[in-house]
């Protein structure tokens, strides 16, 4: 094999224009780590591992054929509901919640596992009951959600428990679930919000007040909207100059590696920035969908469209709570905020993108 | 048929599915718009408001408070200054448990309870990020060990400060007043006066004395600075800067030396002392004794050192110069004879026999003379030198108290004097009407009389009857007594001097001015009641002795010195100005509990005359206790 042939193999299973809107944003990513470490190489250099771990096992992924994918859902989402009874039962407390798992050589979040293992079981189940759906299979698929989902919120983590509630619900409407059905349970979820209000812990009920008013608790928990907001609205058309946000470089951002960065670069690049970063977001859920759309079975169309619909909502939710339309759930920015679990779980979930679409095109040829 | 179903099945499913996707697109879409919506609205709508939270969060405007002006003596010598010093100060948002930072500061430096205290005040009273001071005038050695540990102490910080400090102590402490922090009372007069911007950063303002008159010349003008600040308020890098201006120097009136000759001359007694120069009304030396120590209340007294001050009999934080109010005595003499010879109810050679006491017609009740037997024949000149009291029984009952009352006051009696210090009284000058509202009582012939010796109701203070001796001495032409003489700016061409007052000529008939000086001029030659504290003076003085009572005595009673408590014994009196006869300088001493005027007062007044006017140093002080001869008035 002459080494151009071990490279078209190398890149074979890698889905190009997915790989670049995600090397855009990543790169994107490490240029505005390094202003919001305040110009330090410090979380870039930790950051850039991170991204070259994800995206080895990205290639790993994207390299595995479907029905080994397929194989993997029950699995997963088994060690992945005992490791959330296992946090409930011996899980380490930080900060109030109860969402770490001390193995002894590692802590590792459960949590973050289903955000991929419950579609994936999702999507399996209704494969494997493809030719016979009926609303009991709903109903089966909805319980294969809901039960992970409430110990997740019970940690409590209500952010993660809200987004794999929406990729779960997106099997549920990519699947077929009829619109009467997801009217009904519109209504009942508008009937119950008072009664999942009188369920949530103070701080996440303060965090849905603060939102309305966040002027309330400027130094307290309106602090994070409203100096976000402050950063991003200062930031104007142009924004202020790449390393010139003062909100940033003073301090007065919080968290503005991880859950605030996008306030970082809009206070940076203004709203030409925005208009790029949503562009090169969109870019990558177009070529989610238009793989989604060419899938060749039934798994993998419901697989794909929930992960390119989850990552559109984690983009939507985090940058709607940094510009204060949305609560301060605790939702990283996709690709852009710094962390290992999240960037590993994305990737990920790209890689079975990638996996999808390219296992496709050599089973047509 | 089955393999049909669901080859159809199949397609109708893509068909679904498809439109599903159309759906899930459109609802991307529809987020990422309102996405770009809230963007739009954030950037170009309310981007100028959001600019300037931005603005207002990173900009911080720190005053830079500008060094307190200097006070200084006629001659130059320093009367009040600043020194740096380092303060040991916490920010209190920087430290998370304040308690248990001051409990291991205390360790390094020494913290007081009364530290304690005041920090414990000015967390009650601070301004956001403020940093508040928990230990002033640290010693080297102190700095240095904290410096070693500062680590250990977020938010704690050593700071260099300029402190006031007042050289001569308690000598000038009722003149030049002292400096104290500024409590809510101070914030709400600047708030009123407009004066706040101003204040801003600053810690201390004027008091008392000088400090407190003179507030708005020491102060100076706050500058600015612009810092950008970060999220903990700590400055990062200065952005603009508008220089703070200095505040104004005083130079006063006043000779330190004179000034330090005239307190030390008191030895143990308590008093007061004025003196003036009757060309311009410059006072030269402002005394009040006791003094106290102007340096405890700069950071707030302790409430030990409060009470001690304030509950002692003598009284120290009393300004008897200015605030004193005590019967004027025979002091009052000269100038009711000047009163006489004004109305022509008394002609300079007529004489009147003293028998020792006065009775009014029709009344069997004797106002006695201090001299029991009496002074014999008196003229209007003798009756000065004697300071027969008698003679001014009848005058002042000829007078009547309503021309009295109008004809003072041309002296300064019962008024205020309009020196530049603040809390001056206004003695008191009866008359009838006051008398109707005061006791709802009418005036009696009797209280004329007392009048008329300087007893009875009318008081004055040393400040108003050395204006008064300053007036005579400059021959009825007075001037405002100021101890300012000249204010200079940072600026020389702002300096400016305090220009000298003239108050009304009281236009008096040469003839009897003469009179009444050269009466004065024997006061103090044998015969006079001040004999010997002008002993072999090599000038004129001419001086008047006085005496307050302190309690009354009652008929037929004699006032036996030793046998009355020290401090019921009478007040003793000096007013004198020299070289009578081109008059330099003016002055008005009161003993508390001295005696007489001529053996307590006088031999004061002696001394502080000898410097100003000979620049004779006294020898270690004489005991000026020490009762001699004759016993006069």
């Amino acid at each position: 094999m002459t080494r151009r042939q071990l490279w078209l193999r190398f890149i074979v299973h890698l889905d190009r224009p997915l790989l670049l809107g995600i090397v855009l944003l990543l790169l994107t990513s490490l240029l505005v780590l390094y202003s919001a470490d305040n110009a330090s190489w410090g979380q870039p250099l930790n950051q850039m591992l991170n991204i070259v771990v994800a995206l080895t096992c990205m290639w790993l992924i994207a390299n595995l054929p479907l029905h080994y994918l397929m194989r993997t859902a029950v699995p997963i989402y088994l060690l992945g509901m005992a490791l959330l009874i296992g946090v409930a039962l011996f899980g380490e407390i930080s900060h109030g919640a109860r969402r770490w798992l001390n193995l002894g050589i590692a802590t590792i979040q459960p949590s973050e596992l289903m955000k991929i293992g419950v579609p994936l079981m999702m999507a399996w189940y209704f494969e494997k009951h493809e030719a016979t759906l009926t609303m009991k299979n709903y109903i089966v698929a909805t319980l294969l959600l809901v039960v992970p989902v409430g110990l997740i919120a019970r940690q409590p983590d209500l952010g993660t428990a809200i987004l794999i509630s929406a990729s779960g619900f997106y099997v549920l409407f990519l699947a077929g679930l009829s619109w009467r059905v997801i009217g009904g349970l519109f209504v009942a979820a508008l009937i119950s919000a008072p009664l999942l209000w009188s369920t949530l812990h103070d701080y996440q009920r303060l965090r849905i007040l603060m939102l309305l008013d966040p002027s309330q608790d400027a130094l307290g928990k309106g602090y994070h909207t409203i100096q976000a907001t402050i950063a991003v609205g200062s930031g104007g058309l142009l924004g202020k100059g790449y390393l010139k946000g003062t909100q940033t470089h003073l301090d007065f951002l919080p968290e503005r590696t991880t859950d605030f960065i996008f306030a970082v670069y809009s206070e940076e690049f203004g709203l030409l920035g925005n208009l790029i970063l949503l562009s090169l977001y969109f870019f990558v859920i177009a070529r989610g969908f238009v793989i989604t759309a060419n899938a060749s079975t039934y798994f993998t169309r419901l697989m794909a469209g929930s992960i390119t619909l989850t990552f559109a909502t984690y983009a939507f939710v985090n940058m709607g709570m940094v510009s204060g339309i949305l609560p301060v759930v605790g939702v990283p920015l996709p690709l852009m905020s710094y962390g290992g679990t999240s960037m590993l779980t994305l990737l990920l979930g790209f890689g079975m993108l990638m996996s999808i679409e390219t296992h496709k095109k050599l089973i047509k040829t | 048929m089955n393999k049909h179903v669901e080859l159809k099945n199949h397609q109708r499913e893509i068909y679904y599915f498809r439109l599903r996707l159309a759906v899930s697109i459109g609802f991307v879409l529809a987020l990422l718009a309102i996405l770009l919506a809230r963007f739009a609205y954030l950037q170009m709508v309310r981007h100028d408001h959001y600019q300037t939270l931005a603005e207002s969060n990173r900009i911080s405007v720190v005053p830079i408070v500008p060094n307190r002006g200097l006070i200084l003596d006629r001659n130059g010598v320093v009367l009040a200054h600043n020194y740096s010093g380092y303060t040991l100060e916490i920010t209190p948002s920087r430290t998370a448990d304040l308690e248990a930072t001051i409990n291991d500061l205390s360790t390094l430096v020494e913290i007081t309870p009364k530290d304690r205290k005041r920090f414990k005040k000015l967390l009650a009273e601070r301004r956001n990020f403020e940093t508040l001071v928990i230990r002033s005038r640290l010693s080297d050695e102190e700095v240095a060990r904290f410096a070693a540990q500062q680590y250990r102490f977020p938010g704690v910080e050593i700071k260099a400060r300029l402190f006031r400090d007042y050289p001569y102590g308690e000598k000038t402490a009722h003149l030049i007043g002292y400096v104290g922090r500024i409590n809510q009372t101070d914030v709400a007069q600047l708030e009123e006066n407009d004066l706040a911007a101003n204040y801003r950063g600053s810690d201390y303002i004027g008091k008392t004395g000088l400090e407190q008159s003179y507030e708005s010349e020491l102060h100076g003008v706050t500058g600015v600075e612009q810092v950008e600040v970060d999220s903990g308020g700590r400055a990062v890098r200065r952005l603009s800067r508008a220089p703070p201006v200095s505040g104004n120097m005083l130079v006063l009136s006043i000779d330190a030396k004179l000034q330090e000759i005239a307190f030390q001359s008191f030895g143990n007694y308590r008093g007061a002392l004025v003196a003036i120069d009757p060309n311009n009304g410059e006072v030269l030396a402002f005394v009040s004794k006791p003094g106290y120590d102007p340096s405890l209340f700069i950071d707030g007294i302790d409430t030990q050192s409060w009470d001690e001050l304030n509950n002692s009999p003598d009284t120290p934080l009393n300004n008897r110069a200015l605030r004193g109010q005590y019967p004027p005595g025979s002091t009052i003499k000269p100038f009711m004879a000047l009163a006489g010879l004004h109305y022509g109810e008394r002609a300079p050679g007529l004489t009147i026999s003293d028998p020792g006491y006065f009775t009014l017609p029709g009344s069997s009740h004797q106002y006695r003379d201090w001299k029991k037997e009496g002074h014999g024949s008196v003229d209007m000149f003798k009756s000065i030198v004697v300071s027969c009291d008698t003679y001014y029984y009848g005058l002042a009952t000829d007078l009547g108290i309503d021309r009295i009352s109008s004809y003072l006051p041309r002296f300064g009696f019962g008024k205020k004097t309009g020196i530049d210090l603040e809390g001056e009284t206004s003695g008191l000058l009866p008359s009838q009407e006051w008398k109707k509202k005061r006791y709802q009582q009418i005036w009696y012939p009797g209280d004329t009389v007392s009048v008329g010796i300087g007893q009875g109701y009318n008081l004055v203070t040393p400040m108003q009857l050395a204006l008064a001796t300053t007036t005579l001495a400059n021959n009825g032409i007075g001037y405002k007594p100021h101890l300012v003489r000249e204010v200079r700016s940072a600026h020389i061409d702002k300096n400016h001097a305090i220009g000298n007052e003239l108050l009304p000529n009281l236009k008096i008939a040469p003839a009897h001015l003469d009179l009444v000086r050269r009466a004065m001029v024997a006061v103090t030659q044998p015969g006079g009641t001040a004999v010997q504290a002008a002993a072999g003076a090599p000038y004129h003085i001419a001086g008047k002795t006085g005496t307050a009572q302190v309690v009354g005595i009652k008929q037929g009673e004699k006032y036996i010195e030793d046998q009355v408590q020290e401090r019921h014994r009478d007040h003793a009196w000096f007013i004198a100005f020299a070289p009578a006869e081109q008059p330099r300088i003016a002055l008005a001493v009161l003993v508390e509990n001295g005696g007489h005027g001529g053996s307590t007062a006088a031999p004061i007044a002696r001394k502080v005359l000898d410097y100003y006017l000979l620049g004779k140093v006294p020898q270690p002080l004489p005991d000026v206790a020490d009762k001699e001869g004759e016993e006069h008035d």
